[in-house]
């Protein structure tokens, strides 16, 4: 497929897509997003999927829609900092309640941790999300 | 509102049945796909929208107007089959169209020529079977119609011409004037373009729902939750 996975809904991940774009910088505060139609013909998705998920993003207060002219990451750097804390914490958030139901104590998963960040700078150049 | 309504619709073909007794409506501004095996009664459905064939018994209305030989001024239909003149080029075929449909928009021909990348001087009975597939979608999405009809638009085309027709659904619809039903087996594959689905088998409507409610509720894809309204694809 266009990948999507089987069982979120499309417009909850093309949200998800807009915020990984916005927090890694490949779009910045005032950036306009593509237009409802560009996005549909890129992801080969239904503009009204495309529109429901703008209007979440703009719930959300990170873009706006400025009439006439199209929708813009917002201005707002404190709420993109927030998004990005926020973000941070619910993978961290993810990551240990999977270590603690492998039984991994607090310890073992800071070491752990140490030791893939530590010993092996050339880690973080494999990116896992794209 | 709703742009296509059954009440109480039975079509016999020759005393078989292919629609038992159907009501359903459909909202407007959005792109339907009707699914089910072969044999289940979705293109005869789709043909009675289009006011091709007609009831044996109760009415199908389309804007609130019975679909009937007349409701092509407002209904662009979307063949399976190749529906031009071999001895036309492809100008020629737009030229043809634009003379017979009031709401057929040239410059939207065109535009569309150069998406499907079709040389306007080419001849139809020189073109292959997957330029045809493009030609088809170009003259019907070039209409303003209120209701586009297709009757499986990516059977038998190859991966590069479905991509292309999916990505010409995404970007040249207008939903806020125009609504999409189309018969589909490539579900997967068509999914991410859908609001809605309508699932037929032996001639009834099962069931008709979102697509985000059938991944938010069931968390399960359109292809999964098919298997469990109507059994098996085929």
């Amino acid at each position: 497929m266009t990948g999507f996975n089987e069982t979120q809904p499309i417009y909850y991940q093309l949200v998800q897509k807009v915020i990984l774009q916005i927090v890694r910088g490949d779009l910045k505060a005032g950036d306009k997003l593509p237009s409802v139609r560009e996005m549909g013909g890129q992801f080969k998705v239904n503009p009204n999927t495309v529109q429901r998920a703008y209007a979440d993003l703009e719930r959300l207060t990170v873009v706006e829609t400025r009439r006439g002219l199209g929708t813009f990451v917002t201005e707002d750097r404190a709420r993109l900092t927030q998004l990005r804390e926020q973000l941070k914490h619910e993978k961290i958030d993810t990551f240990i309640k999977d270590m603690q139901q492998m039984g991994f104590n607090n310890q073992e998963i800071k070491d752990g941790l140490d030791e893939h960040l530590g010993d092996s700078p050339n880690k973080e150049d494999k990116n896992v999300n794209c | 509102m709703s742009i296509v309504k059954f009440a109480n619709v039975t079509k016999k073909y020759y005393g078989k049945v292919a629609l038992d007794n159907v009501n359903f409506e459909l909202p407007a501004g959005k792109v339907v796909g009707l699914i089910g095996p072969n044999g289940s009664g979705k293109s005869t459905a789709l043909k009675l929208m289009a006011g091709l064939i007609r009831a044996n018994r109760g009415a199908v209305t389309v804007c609130g107007k019975p679909a009937g030989r007349r409701i092509s001024d407002e209904v662009a239909f979307l063949s399976e089959l190749d529906t031009f003149y071999s001895f036309f080029t492809v100008k020629e075929s737009i030229n043809f169209y634009h003379g017979q449909y009031k709401d057929f928009d040239l410059a939207k021909a065109e535009q569309m020529l150069k998406f499907m990348q079709l040389k306007p001087e080419a001849r139809v009975k020189d073109l292959s079977k997957g330029n045809r597939g493009r030609l088809k979608i170009a003259l019907t999405l070039a209409r303003r119609a209120k209701l586009i009809l297709m009757d499986e638009p990516l059977s038998g085309l190859d991966p590069i011409v479905r991509e292309l027709i999916i990505k010409s659904l995404a970007s040249f619809i207008d939903l806020e004037q125009q609504t999409v039903i189309m018969t589909t087996h490539e579900v997967a594959e068509i999914e991410p373009l859908l609001d809605m689905v309508v699932a037929i088998r032996d001639g009834n409507v099962l069931k008709i729902e979102e697509i985000d409610n059938i991944r938010e509720e069931y968390n399960i894809s359109l292809v999964e939750w098919m298997k469990k309204v109507i059994g098996h694809l085929d």
